[in-house]
């Protein structure tokens, strides 16, 4: 065998053997993750059946009710607006709490950045222990904050800022600030990422130009560290679209987000296949997310070599 | 050092950042001390007491639910990280070939997705299972658990693949080591940090995991957070604080060991 | 790291006590519904290792049940599922009608339509539903279901509507002149309108109402009696009301799994709580009336005179027992229940 050949017969080995390495985690996930995905796809063209569960029969039913509704009464066919609102509120809510987390978490993970080297760990520690810390319980930790008796309202209370405590459990606003709380150290970690490789020389010669510190940031800081923070609003973005746990505890089960609905309808709705297809209009969503994504992170990149 | 740091200053940002550390561990603060409240109510203060701590040491489905999550996170951490590790070694330090790309999108995938789609998915195929074999034990939630780990254990251990030294392999390779035992006595010791990370890593996603396993659970498998939730959602007692400061002192623990550990490498 | 060394030595010994046991049985009930107490009596007298685990609502527990293998023995669905458990082959022909035990239940409860005969069920507890309110807030009459149809200003934005789609499907339709599961297209339309309208002034549909209640956040609710009884026992001006347009009248039953993996201790539970004093146990616990006679003598002082257990004589006929509709009925209370999820 010449020498090339015996290259690429290593080559093919090679490309085998890492097939092989790889192929324990490419099957638990195929059976436990994406798999099931494709289950969800059938059952979203199929019939509800009476008290839960499903009929093998083939029905479209599913995925006119995502986006138009039948009146229960009069049989006509109209926007599905229950299912707008959740949606629209979902989206929203998800964008708000990325810009928050972004407004919050950008000088924060600046401020970390700039810290002299061998303090940074302690930093890094102090922002990561709050996000190891199991979700459920830091939403709980929010309610507690935020209901009429706590420590939020007694406080505004004594102070005599307001007379009655303020309402904010049970409403969007709650809701959207137990996913702020859930989610910063998800856009901190990534826009630190990116920061730490900030040359800060490139700031100085800014200086060095008379540019002023808004410029700087705006046309040195923010360019630089774009990919962080676009990983960042991802990464909180996605979680926080399909958010479970902050409405239910939060929104005082009025309140629904796409999550929501969808547990109902394997609940009170006995709507299986609805619920699968809204979880498909999901993973849409979050897949147009993503792309938007990939596309800019890779433009980011070669923006700057 | 006057200059040095007014190029780095910007205005506003030292204070958000402050206010920022502030705010998360605020809420936290609060929910550990009316852990220790002597009234039933977790928002009017009654005074200190330790009785929370005792009730949930005395209540079985608490007690039985944490060992749960502690079983599933021990297995599904060993599993995922062992796992993601031949993964990872698989889709590094390597020029691209058919495949990689979507290998490091299927690797990923569990991040991608949101948990409720996830819980569902889950929900509706192993209950087909369910009906087909009969069984219902921990598998299911241990499989799923495994599942969306592995990312999170392959994410250390693939970065610190990427940013190793080859030469010290391609050495040992010189002096005629095999794969298997180069892998042994030079990739696995300066790769065993970042391991013990994804292990760590994986851990805790696994205790800390709520949506999918209150989907995919059957009879009488609650684990820790499912077990609160059902409890939030029925009648909260400062016991659900006492469970809760207990939680956190475990991941506290965890992440200290981490950080102490990540340090010493360095 | 010592406490996680504890629990797992903890975790040791509990399997090790399992290892003697002569059995297990899996109750999955209602959340903070069974009294430890008679758990471990029963634990005791048959040497059986319990575990209970927690639904909140009759949906929850119909569906786990009906995918099946969930490893229960025992669950304890509502008067309105009951039909439906029995329908879907859900559940075993245990006969506790003809139980040692059996003699206990009360007669009204002896023969209902929902198991004639009691083939499948054993009553648990039964109650009634109806509306609580702060009367710190609103000192108006509220024996009516307008508190939550049709809300006063005091109680705007503050009330609470228990997501039992069953239970406040009766209450609208009692509230707008309807009969109980009417299948008329125009009383439905009223209530369909009646909820849709009345929705912006609740602040949210939840279960935990005995806290939330206790706590501020709801000013009033609808709720199940024995809740509100706890309700009240914790803050006296929180109180029950039972409204005038007909209220509703619930009955839990227990029920053996058709897949149940320990059947003779199942059966061995059902005989069990028909006894007098155990029933009365149950009851302490949960607040609410159970079917057995002679049970009185054991019940707690604090319900053998609470209005919210004992109905007043002038309100007894107003109750009903409620019933599953039939199934068209049930499909557009679905879709009503649908719409008002906005």
């Amino acid at each position: 065998m010449s020498a090339a050949e015996r290259l690429r017969e290593h080559e093919k080995r090679d490309i085998r053997n890492r097939w092989l390495l790889s192929a324990p985690a490419l099957l638990i996930i195929l059976f436990a993750a994406t798999g099931p995905l494709l289950i969800v796809l059938a059952y979203s063209f199929l019939t509800p059946g009476q008290y839960g569960d499903v009929e093998w029969k083939l029905s479209g039913e599913a995925w006119t009710s995502v986006f138009l509704e039948r009146d229960i009464f009069d049989d006509t066919l109209s926007l599905a607006d229950a299912h707008v609102t959740i949606f629209w509120r979902s989206v929203k809510l998800a964008l708000m709490t990325t810009a928050a987390t972004l407004i919050l978490g950008f000088p924060t993970a600046y401020f970390i950045a700039t810290r002299p080297e061998n303090k940074r760990d302690l930093w890094l520690f102090l922002i990561t222990i709050p996000f190891w810390t199991n979700l459920l319980i830091r939403t709980f930790a929010v309610l507690q904050i935020i209901r009429n008796e706590g420590i939020f309202n007694t406080v505004l209370i004594k102070l005599g800022i307001v007379d009655a405590p303020l309402q904010i459990l049970f409403t969007d606003t709650a809701i959207m600030l137990g996913m702020v709380y859930v989610y910063l150290p998800l856009m901190v970690l990534p826009i630190y990422a990116s920061m730490e490789k900030l040359d800060f020389r490139l700031l100085e010669a800014g200086y060095d130009l008379y540019a002023t510190r808004f410029a700087v940031l705006r046309r040195i800081i923010f360019p630089l560290v774009k990919p962080g923070v676009i990983a960042g609003s991802i990464l909180v973005f996605i979680p926080a679209i399909g958010s479970y746990v902050a409405p239910s505890v939060l929104g005082g089960g009025k309140n629904m987000m796409l999550a929501n609905l969808i547990e109902l309808q394997f609940g009170q709705g006995r709507n299986w296949p609805l619920g699968a297809a809204l979880s498909i209009a999901v993973m849409v969503i979050v897949m147009i997310a993503l792309l938007l994504y990939v596309r800019n992170a890779g433009t980011a990149e070669t923006r700057h070599g | 050092m006057a200059d040095r740091f007014s190029v780095r200053h910007q205005p506003g940002f030292t204070a958000i950042a402050a206010t920022c550390f502030v705010l998360l561990y605020f809420p936290i603060v609060v929910l550990v001390v009316y852990a220790f409240n002597a009234a039933t109510s977790t928002s009017a203060w009654g005074g200190l007491s330790l009785k929370w701590f005792v009730s949930a040491w005395n209540n079985d489905a608490v007690i039985e639910a944490s060992i749960r999550s502690l079983q599933i996170g021990a297995v599904a951490a060993v599993l995922s990280t062992a796992v993601a590790t031949m993964a990872a070694l698989a889709t590094t330090r390597t020029p691209p070939y058919p495949g990689l790309t979507f290998k490091y999108a299927a690797i990923n995938q569990p991040l991608m997705v949101p948990e409720i789609v996830t819980g569902v998915a889950l929900l509706i195929f192993f209950s087909r299972i369910k009906i087909f074999t009969g069984y219902t034990g921990l598998g299911y939630l241990i499989a799923a658990h495994t599942a969306f780990c592995i990312p999170f254990a392959y994410l250390p251990i693939r970065a610190r693949l990427e940013t190793m030294d080859l030469t010290l392999e391609r050495a040992a390779a010189d002096l005629y080591a095999t794969p298997w035992k180069t892998f042994r006595r030079v990739t696995l010791p300066l790769l065993w940090p970042a391991i013990l990370a994804g292990l760590m890593l994986a851990f805790v996603i696994s205790l800390d995991d709520v949506v999918i396993t209150e989907f995919v659970k059957s009879g009488g498998q609650d684990t820790l957070p499912t077990y609160m939730l059902g409890q939030i959602r029925r009648g909260i007692t400062p016991e659900i604080n006492a469970i809760s400061t207990v939680f956190l002192l475990l991941s506290v623990a965890i992440v200290t060991l981490f950080f102490f550990m990540s340090r010493k490498r360095e | 790291m010592k406490r996680l060394l504890a629990t797992l030595a903890f975790g040791l010994l509990a399997t090790t006590g399992l290892a003697h046991a002569d059995g297990e049985l899996n109750i999955y009930n209602w959340g903070n519904y069974t009294s430890p107490d008679v758990i471990k009596k029963f634990e005791d007298k048959y040497n059986v290792k319990v575990t209970i685990t927690d639904y909140d609502s009759n949906d929850t527990a119909l569906a786990k049940v009906r995918q099946g293998g969930t490893g229960y023995d025992i669950a304890v669905p509502s008067q309105t599922f009951v039909p439906i458990w029995i329908q879907e082959g859900l559940v075993l022909e245990t006969n506790p009608g003809q139980m040692e035990n059996f003699k206990n239940v009360a007669p009204e409860w002896a023969n209902p339509d929902f198991d004639p005969g009691r083939k499948y069920t054993v009553p648990w507890a039964w109650g009634t539903i109806g509306v609580v309110v702060n009367t710190a807030v609103y000192k108006g009459p509220s024996n009516s279901w307008g508190i939550i149809f049709n809300t006063p200003d005091e109680l705007k934005g503050k009330v609470n509507v228990v997501p039992e789609m069953n239970d406040v499907m009766f209450a609208a339709t009692k509230y707008v002149g309807g009969a109980q599961c009417t299948d008329d297209k125009e009383v439905l339309k009223k209530v369909r309108d009646t909820l849709v309208a009345a929705k912006p002034n609740w602040i949210a549909m939840e279960y935990n109402t005995i806290e939330k209640m206790g706590a501020g956040d709801f000013k009033a609710t609808s709720d199940w009696n024995g809740s509100a009884l706890r309700q009240r026992l914790a803050n006296p001006e929180i109180q029950f009301f039972y409204p005038k347009e007909g209220y509703g009248l619930w009955s839990d039953n227990v029920v053996v799994l058709k897949e149940a993996k320990n059947v003779e201790n199942a059966k061995l539970f059902q005989n069990f709580i028909m006894d007098p004093e155990n029933a009365a146990g149950l009851s302490a616990f949960h607040r609410y009336a159970n079917g057995i006679t002679g049970s009185d003598k054991f019940m707690p002082e604090d319900m053998k005179t609470a209005p919210e257990v004992i109905i007043p004589a002038d309100v007894k006929p107003l109750g009903e027992l409620q019933h599953l509709c039939s199934p068209e009925v049930q499909d557009l209370y679905t879709k009503i229940w649908t719409e008002l999820q906005k």
